[in-house]
């Protein structure tokens, strides 16, 4: 006589969680973040002071507000290079609020609803028409700046209420700035949206096989204007921010964050072909682009050679395990 | 002649029906004179659209194409300052743009990471190089010899010399993209990158050759650009690479690779240089020009894609007569 | 006669699959043969031998009574082997000349490639095949019957003595076929051997001259078509193999769960209707591209329908998304699991609750808890082995991603079940436990359509089958006219055997 054999049992995991957090890419960046903290203040006086730090911050807290968004948006496998003139455009119809007579709270609505309506512009051409994302956005570039362009030409907007100064310029308690608070708060919530809930799970499957996804109940083309929308409302609140620290509008204004969004969300680890990354990671990348360009600039180095410095660290942290693995 | 398929051909209508609209106003925008320096004004569009029109045949894309060229500009204008021979100096931009290019090449080929990460790299790093080699130190007109500026500007039959570059190199890509095994392995590797497999193509070194060219170009208009306005700094043609992937979307270069012809690329930079040209003859403000361009490109993009929507697999006996 | 190419013993294996057990093979010059047999019989494994894409792990490959060895698909080429493969893939983009002639264009001055010579060759390589096609036209432009004329063109410009036909008419209309015949009749003419892949026997008879049959990778029979008829040849490729058993069944049929009717669609298929029960197995059975895979993902939500209505436990409802027809009740175990099945990436419990995450949340909050319990649940009635949960499901091997995409389906408690091709290309053990959960979750009550083309499979599990071709219903078969020799005969649309 025989038994039937019990059902086999599988783990539900390989490896406890320290092997794996060991194991992660983010351990490499708390490493990293570590190394630069360090050197910088050995190499700077003025690093460690409470001040000084804290006006560091100001070096990517709007950037990173994107990045999370961008993050998911580029897992998902898809890109929005358009950010930083949705910017331009939300900050030029804040100028625009502004001349009409708005105060402070319409000023900062339209900045945010213009965002949100720009990233739904996007979201419709490449969700709803299927068209590819990194052509529509490097259109819609330009597209939403030029507009910003007619609108104001070679002018800038200046003269906002005293009261808007705060979202880019206040101060929460004694260092901690309302965009640093701003910074976390988003980092808990896009963390909460892409690692703990049903949304965040349909962004990874999309990602990895859209096709499969869809053949699996999601609904590809929902999530995926949905990840357009909030890449535009995060880039209205980030407008918010810009305008309220600078205290003014040009149409210039933001040039070329859309790169260095990109590059702090591939250095954070997300796999700039989708499928793979996380929140934290991209909150340590921000960190790091952080200290580096506040230490190069305590240096008295110039920002292009920082940017030199980061080009060299997107490209090598890409190549390394690249190259590691081929051994 | 099959030379001009359709999206070429209706891209060409479209530039010639609004030339024809604002001659019908402005008849000074169409005189020879006037147009030549169009076509002038756009050449180092078309000279970087050619190679960036490659590259994307092989479903790639190069970012890096504007900071080569200012690179390359950039060590043109020093080495005229040091006294080194014109001919020395056009031979070291193009060998210094193809290695440049071969950089992006070789980590696209042999690492394998995304061509746009490579680039959207080496961008940054290529422009942070200038500003190693000069501090940030422009170097201006009163510094550069006569001959190093004339070059570029010396009319010939009325098109300045740059403009006959720019005929030249779509002449010469138009032979090899038409006529040579690379070429045509462009398309291969783009279009259908395992099937290329079998055709006994190697993927990765031809898209290595196509950063080589896109680099080599970029190396020449980088001498152009700084002889003929006279002037090289680090943010020379600062944002200018997004123009050239817009000029070859418009000109109906499949982003997803494989597709399109070098006439598209001409004929879309052609569109964003007459537009440039045209709106401050017409009274309509430069600032417009962005917005302009950028709603071409989505245009472009949404008529392609519905132009080549993949058809489904006809079963029906009576659907397939 | 000497054949040209002579195959013995050869034997090929593949984890967990014997593909190829000492078969054999010879071709002919001038001749046709046709290779004959199941999905699954071996067939595609053998043309990849013999282009060189796979290395037999035994047995002798001869040409002109010499040994030979095909380490690449160069060297098959170099031999003069050529196949024209089920589906062509060549360049859109590129004229059709250079489709014939990439990688060996002829050259002229300057080492540039010499159109002219180019197009004068693509037009006499057209000419040779009867094919009435401009060197210069874009392939895109072309229809399926012409690609596929390129892809033999493509094939001959090779000086080629063995040309592999490989289901060549399956995607061709009526008129396109006969083109075909015509061309095969040349390159006989021409001396060439060819081997000639087909499920449609009323083309063998046409056009073969010796056949070949192969059975479950294993060497059946061969012989002149002229002293064999169309029952001896079913009866060798069906002739039921002793090592495939399948489960004995309560059949408990019960209220109908879902009819469909009039379901048309402009270019894939006309007037489907049927009812499907409770407790049900029902067959689709047809040849490859009869239509049935895109029925079934029109009913999924994949496509919409142009025509007709399906009811679902007596409501009717629109499924215009897959979502939908989750919702409905309706999912699918689709054939193309690298593409469309397991997300790969994803680890095992998160590829199960994919489609139930709504089941194993709180307001949009993933509980981690009940996602593990859930995949522990379904994984372990499928009897899944793996590692760990947390696995890639991209690791596991062929049937045991097709556990995962049927767990995962389970796991949303759906009334109807479609399964497409469910044990191709999966081991033998799988195979039996994906065949003995089919009938114990049919036992407790859940609708089944299961698309197959492997017949024993279809005969063995099915309480009835439905049989397609071109896109339509051709006929249903239940109780005793369930046979081999009539889902054959009428797949192929032949006449019912007296």
């Amino acid at each position: 006589m025989t038994t039937p054999a019990p059902p086999r049992l599988i783990p539900d995991r390989l490896h406890g969680r320290t092997t794996r957090a060991l194991r992660s890419w983010e351990a490499i960046l708390v490493a990293v973040a570590i190394a630069v903290f360090i050197a910088n203040s050995f190499l700077s006086p003025y690093f460690l002071n409470a001040w000084n730090l804290s006006d560091a911050t100001f070096n990517f807290t709007e950037k990173a507000l994107i990045a999370f968004a961008m993050a998911m948006l580029i897992i998902a496998g898809e890109i929005d290079l358009s950010v930083a003139s949705i910017i331009a455009l939300a900050s030029t119809a804040m100028g625009l609020a502004m001349t009409a007579g708005a105060g402070v709270p319409v000023i900062v609505a339209t900045g945010i609803a213009t965002g949100v309506i720009c990233g739904a512009i996007n979201g419709f051409l490449v969700a709803g028409l299927g068209l590819p994302s990194i052509v529509v956005t490097i259109g819609t570039m330009s597209l939403f700046r030029g507009v910003a362009f007619i609108v104001l030409g070679d002018q800038a907007f200046t003269g906002y209420p005293p009261g808007l100064a705060y979202f880019g310029q206040g101060y929460v308690w004694w260092v901690i700035s309302f965009e640093l608070v701003l910074f976390a708060l988003c980092a808990v919530i896009y963390w909460a949206l892409l690692h703990r809930t049903t949304f965040g799970r349909a962004v990874y499957a999309i990602g990895n096989n859209a096709t499969a996804a869809q053949f699996s109940g999601i609904r590809v083309a929902r999530v995926r204007f949905i990840l357009f929308l909030l890449t535009g409302l995060m880039s209205g609140i980030a407008a918010v921010c810009l305008t309220s620290r600078l205290g003014s509008t040009r149409p210039s204004i933001a040039t070329g964050w859309e790169l260095e969004v990109v590059t702090m969300v591939v250095l954070g680890g997300v796999n700039i072909l989708g499928g793979s990354g996380t929140i934290p990671g991209v909150v340590l990348a921000a960190i790091i682009m952080g200290l580096v360009t506040f230490g190069f600039g305590l240096l008295n180095v110039p920002g292009i050679v920082m940017s030199i410095f980061l080009g060299a660290l997107l490209i090598g942290v890409i190549a390394l395990p690249r190259l590691m693995r081929r051994k | 002649m099959k030379l001009l398929r359709q999206r070429e051909t209706l891209l060409a209508l479209v530039i010639l029906a609004s030339i024809a609209v604002i001659a019908t106003r402005f008849p000074a925008f169409v005189t020879p004179h006037n147009l030549a320096n169009v076509f002038n004004d756009t050449s180092p569009l078309i000279l970087l659209a050619i190679g960036q029109m490659i590259v994307i045949l092989t479903k790639c894309i190069d970012l890096s194409v504007a900071a080569n060229l200012a690179l390359t500009g950039m060590v043109a204008a020093l080495m005229n300052g040091a006294g080194v021979p014109l001919p020395l100096i056009l031979l070291t931009v193009v060998a210094l743009g193809a290695v440049l290019g071969a950089v992006n090449g070789l980590l696209v080929w042999k690492v394998g990471i995304p061509s746009i990460v490579v680039t959207l790299g080496t961008m940054t790093i290529y422009r942070g190089v200038i500003f190693l080699m000069t501090d940030g130190k422009w170097v201006n007109a009163h510094e550069m010899t006569d001959a190093f500026k004339a070059l570029p500007r010396h009319v010939i039959l009325g098109l300045p010399v740059m403009g006959w570059v720019a005929i030249a190199m779509i002449l010469i890509f138009a032979v090899v993209l038409t006529r040579t095994a690379l070429g045509r392995a462009f398309y291969a590797v783009g279009g259908n990158p395992h099937a290329a497999v079998y055709a006994g193509i190697d993927v990765g070194r031809t898209q290595f050759w196509a950063f080589v060219i896109s680099g080599a170009l970029a190396g020449l208009t980088g001498y152009l650009w700084v002889a003929r306005y006279a002037v090289a700094y680090v943010d020379v043609a600062g944002g200018f690479e997004l123009d050239v992937v817009a000029a070859c979307v418009i000109g109906g270069i499949a982003i997803a690779g494989g597709a399109g012809s070098i006439w598209g690329a001409l004929l879309g930079a052609l569109f964003l240089g007459v537009i440039k040209n045209a709106l401050p003859v017409v009274g309509i403000s430069p600032f417009w020009q962005m917005a302009i361009s950028g709603t071409a490109i989505v245009l472009a993009v949404a008529f392609n894609a519905a132009q080549s929507r993949p058809k489904g697999r006809i079963i029906l006996r009576e659907a397939s007569q | 006669m000497q054949p040209v190419l002579r195959l013995r013993g050869i034997s090929k294996s593949f984890p967990g699959v014997k593909a190829l057990s000492d078969v054999q093979l010879d071709l002919y010059p001038g001749q046709v043969t046709a290779l004959i047999g199941e999905n699954g019989a071996g067939k595609s494994t053998i043309v990849k031998v013999l282009t060189g894409i796979y290395q037999p792990d035994a047995g002798t490959i001869e040409i002109d009574g010499r040994a030979a060895r095909f380490p690449s698909a160069d060297a098959a080429a170099q031999a003069g082997v050529t196949a024209i493969h089920q589906e062509t893939v060549l360049f859109d983009e590129l004229s059709v000349a250079e489709n014939i002639w990439l990688g060996h264009a002829p050259r002229g001055r300057f080492g540039l490639i010499n159109r002219a010579a180019m197009r004068d060759g693509a037009r006499r390589l057209l000419d040779g095949i009867g094919a009435k096609i401009d060197p210069d036209a874009r392939l895109g432009d072309l229809g399926i019957a012409s690609r596929h004329m390129v892809a033999i063109a493509r094939a001959l410009s090779i000086e080629a003595r063995v040309v592999i036909l490989d289901e060549p008419t399956a995607a061709l209309s009526h008129k396109e076929i006969q083109e075909l015949y015509e061309l095969v009749e040349t390159l006989k003419a021409q001396g060439k051997a060819i081997l000639f892949i087909s499920h449609k026997f009323d083309e063998i008879f046409r056009i073969a001259d010796r056949y070949t049959v192969f059975r479950d990778g294993q060497f059946v029979g061969e012989g002149a078509m002229a002293e064999v008829n169309e029952g001896q040849l079913v009866q060798m490729m069906v002739g039921r193999s002793v090592d495939q058993i399948f489960p004995v069944r309560d059949r408990n049929i019960g209220a109908p769960v879902l009819t469909v009717s009039g379901y048309s669609h402009p270019t894939e298929f006309a007037d489907i209707g049927f009812t499907l029960h409770r407790g049900e197995i029902l067959g689709f059975y047809g040849l490859v591209g009869a239509g049935r895979s895109e029925v079934m993902q029109a009913l999924f939500g994949i496509t919409t329908p142009s025509k007709g209505a399906c009811k679902i436990a007596g409501q009717v409802r629109v499924i215009r998304s897959t979502a939908e027809a989750v919702e409905a009740g309706i999912v699918y175990v689709p054939e193309d699991r690298g593409r469309q099945g397991a997300v790969k990436g994803l680890p095992i419990f998160q590829n199960v609750t994919l489609p139930s995450l709504g089941a194993v949340s709180r307001a949009g909050f993933l509980r981690m808890a009940d996602e593990f319990s859930l995949a522990r649940d379904y994984t372990q009635r499928l009897d899944l082995r793996a590692a760990a949960l947390d696995q890639d499901v991209g690791l596991l091997s062929g049937g045991n991603q097709q556990k995962v995409v049927i767990a995962k389906w389970l796991a949303t408690k759906p009334r109807v079940i479609i399964l497409d091709e469910p044990t191709k290309g999966i081991d033998i053990g799988s195979k039996a436990a994906v065949h003995a959960f089919m009938a114990e979750l049919a036992a407790q009550g859940l609708a089944i359509i299961m698309v197959s083309s492997e017949i024993p499979e279809v005969l063995g599990m099915s309480d009835r089958v439905i049989v397609m071709r071109e896109g339509r219903i051709v006929d249903e078969v239940a109780g005793d006219r369930m046979t081999p020799e009539t889902l054959v005969r009428a797949a192929a649309g032949l006449a019912v055997a007296a």
